[in-house]
């Protein structure tokens, strides 16, 4: 197991109080396992993303552990989590277009960022590298706003796993982008998993028929809690809670054609995370709650690596 | 590159053409005889001497030529260096007497303008990052860039001239003594330097301090710092990288701010009767010789452009993005 998340919490602090982003989630990533993250926004997905490789200034690790590669992870402390960053954990984040410092040539930029985390900068590798996401080698002698977008988004996931993390965390990485540039974007990412590069990988989305193509796992939340983890195929094929059930159906023949649709179209929005209500959070929405969705479901394996936090998962 | 110099230049050049235009076309299309009226304030009570300069002064204007060639020979003296004469020290050419106060007014400017500039930069890149310091440098920043160059340096002749007594409160030097080369003068000229130059520093300084913190704290919490973060790189990099690109929109501002600093410098000259090319203005007015205000402005005009295209030039150097962004307008 190279991931391994248990009971993660994590909140917000703000003036009116915490905001309970992460709200008690377990979930594995194997060996090579490609996890798609999914659920609308503001469910916790970069919260999560972040919780696994830096926190903000905001954001306080309330409970719960992350252990990778059988170590635990300290993700609340910011000093002792430093060696893990780049080394073991890394980040292709959703802002690759600002990434990179616009004042540098990008191949000094590498070098100085490699040489502050005392790492030989290895041109071979780095070149092997650009050859595996399809950028030529002079981009190195060019400044950051010389690349279109797509060829930052790529040379900052060359970036991000020079050091062959463990982990790679991916968010949003594709939605700045046009549909073919997504699709070359998403190739690549998977062909750092082909090549042994990265072993496992967090694939953060909104787009579940995009993160159907590449992952082997998906995982939805709603609203800082794990609704239903499944294989990507179970997952579409015959999801389990009626959350999943509505955002599948909304995505007429997924993976097909419509790789633009995002999920939408169910009616009602999700709860305040600020002082959320006890039960189910899916109450509210939910066309089968009855009477018991009063108290929390618990997540539940249903069958091998399928688990649904839901009292109707068996319907 | 060569056609955004060009560009500049062309735009700078013309900026310069409209302020001699503007320069010349003033004592012309004002209502009255310039001459008469320049004679009459002249105070000048010989009549030979006044039959002499209103000759002279009518042959200078060139007053009984058609006004396109007058425009002409304005321009053709100007790139003679040849800015009229004095009333005021009359005859001295205009010329001389503007090239007896260029130094001090630069000896002022210069090294305040740099000066403030480079330490309120450094004090503000280190605000940004501690809390303290900050606390302390934001204020004091706020205050003294709100304060008036004027009431700075009157504050300062006051404190530290009159009342403290370590500093002399008037003029480039003493007038017990001459200018010359000696230790004793420069040492005397220096002395006299003290308190117009802390003025003008101080004030510009608040400034720079506040406008780097923000900036700093900007790209500290920009895109590319939280990417590096996020990988772990040290702070030293980051600061690095952000007191750098933090410092491109301080050049920008530096280019700005030179009107107001030259004004600054003006005004403040005045205050300590510092023999430049503010104290300039003030006897030029008081005695009416336009000749003399004419030249100045059109010197301090072309002194503000030429510093502008330095800093235009000094940004490019700096900032690659107007380099590349200039490689693709021109390929
Ligand atoms: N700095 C913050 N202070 C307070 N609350 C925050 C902060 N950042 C995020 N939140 C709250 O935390 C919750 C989860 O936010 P998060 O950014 O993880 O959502 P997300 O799933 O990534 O959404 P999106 O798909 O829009 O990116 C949201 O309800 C949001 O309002
Ligand atoms: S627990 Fe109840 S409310 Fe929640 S999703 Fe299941 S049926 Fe709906
Ligand atoms: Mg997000």
């Amino acid at each position: 197991m190279s991931l391994r998340v248990t009971d993660l919490r994590v909140h917000y602090k703000t003036l009116k109080g915490d905001v309970r982003a992460l709200d008690g989630v377990s979930f594995d990533v194997g060996d090579g396992e490609i996890l798609g993250l999914a659920g609308e926004s503001g469910c916790g997905k970069t919260t999560l993303g972040k919780s696994l490789i830096r926190m903000d200034g905001r954001m306080r690790h309330v409970g719960g552990k992350v252990e990778l590669d059988g170590e635990e992870l300290p993700i609340g402390d910011d000093r002792r989590m430093n060696p893990f960053r780049f080394h073991k954990v890394s980040l292709v984040p959703q802002y690759s277009m600002s990434a990179m410092n616009p004042t540098r040539k990008i191949g000094r930029m590498v070098g100085e960022l490699l040489r502050s985390r005392g790492v030989a900068l290895d041109q071979a590798t780095l070149e092997s590298r650009l050859d595996l996401v399809g950028l030529p080698r002079e981009v190195l002698q060019r400044y950051p706003i010389e690349l279109s977008g797509g060829m930052k988004q790529r040379m900052v996931m060359v970036i991000s796993t020079l050091l062959d993390p463990s982990l790679l965390i991916a968010d949003e990485i594709t939605s700045a982008l046009d549909v073919s540039t997504q699709k070359s974007v998403a190739t690549a990412l998977a062909g750092f998993r082909e090549s042994g590069v990265v072993k496992s990988m967090v694939f953060i989305t909104h787009d579940l028929s995009l993160t159907y193509q590449i992952a082997d796992t998906i995982m939805v939340m709603y609203a800082g809690k794990l609704a239903e983890k499944a294989p990507a195929k179970t997952m579409v094929e015959a999801p389990r809670h009626p959350y999943t059930k509505l955002l599948i159906d909304s995505l007429p023949e997924v993976g097909v054609r419509h790789t633009e649709r995002r999920l939408a179209g169910i009616a009602g929005s999700p709860p305040s995370l600020l002082d959320p209500p006890a039960g189910c959070r899916f109450r509210d929405r939910c066309p089968l709650a009855f009477d018991r969705c009063a108290q929390e479901p618990p997540p539940v394996e249903v069958e091998p690596g399928h688990v649904v936090a839901c009292w109707k998962a068996d319907a | 590159m060569r056609r955004y110099f060009g560009r500049k230049l062309l735009v700078y050049a013309l900026t310069f053409a409209v302020a001699v235009t503007v320069n010349w076309m003033i004592p012309r299309f004002m209502p009255g005889d310039p001459v008469a009226s320049m004679l009459a304030r002249a105070n000048v009570s010989q009549p030979q001497a006044v039959e002499a300069m209103r000759t002279y002064y009518t042959n200078l204007f060139g007053l009984d030529e058609p006004l396109w060639r007058q425009y002409l020979n304005f321009w053709g003296a100007l790139f003679r260096g040849d800015f009229g004469t004095s009333i005021w020290v009359f005859p001295t050419p205009v010329s001389t007497v503007i090239m007896g106060a260029v130094p001090y007014t630069l000896g002022l400017m210069i090294p305040s303008v740099l000066l403030s500039y480079f330490v309120g930069n450094r004090i503000g890149a280190y605000a940004a990052r501690r809390k303290l310091l900050d606390n302390t440098v934001l204020p004091v920043g706020y205050v003294l860039t709100a304060t008036p160059y004027m009431w700075l340096a009157v504050l300062l002749a006051w404190g530290l001239g009159v009342v403290a007594g370590v500093f002399p409160v008037a003029g480039g030097y003493s007038f017990s003594i001459r200018p010359s080369l000696s230790a004793d003068f420069l040492l005397d000229l220096l002395h006299h330097w003290v308190l117009p130059f802390f003025s003008l520093f101080l004030v510009a300084l608040g400034g720079w301090a506040i406008g780097m913190r923000n900036m700093i704290i900007y790209e500290l919490e920009s895109d590319y710092s939280n990417y590096l973060s996020a990988l772990g790189a040290p702070q030293r990099l980051i600061r690095r990288y952000a007191f750098r690109n933090a410092m491109l929109p301080q050049i920008t501002g530096l280019a700005l701010q030179l009107g107001v600093l030259v004004a600054g410098a003006l005004v403040t000259e005045i205050v300590f009767a510092y023999p430049g090319l503010g104290s300039l203005i003030l006897k030029a007015i008081q005695n009416q010789d336009f000749f003399l205000l004419q030249g100045i402005f059109l010197f301090i005009v072309l002194g503000v452009l030429i510093a502008n295209f330095v800093i235009d030039i000094v940004y490019v150097l700096v900032d690659p993005r107007t380099r590349t962004g200039m490689a693709g307008a021109s390929a």
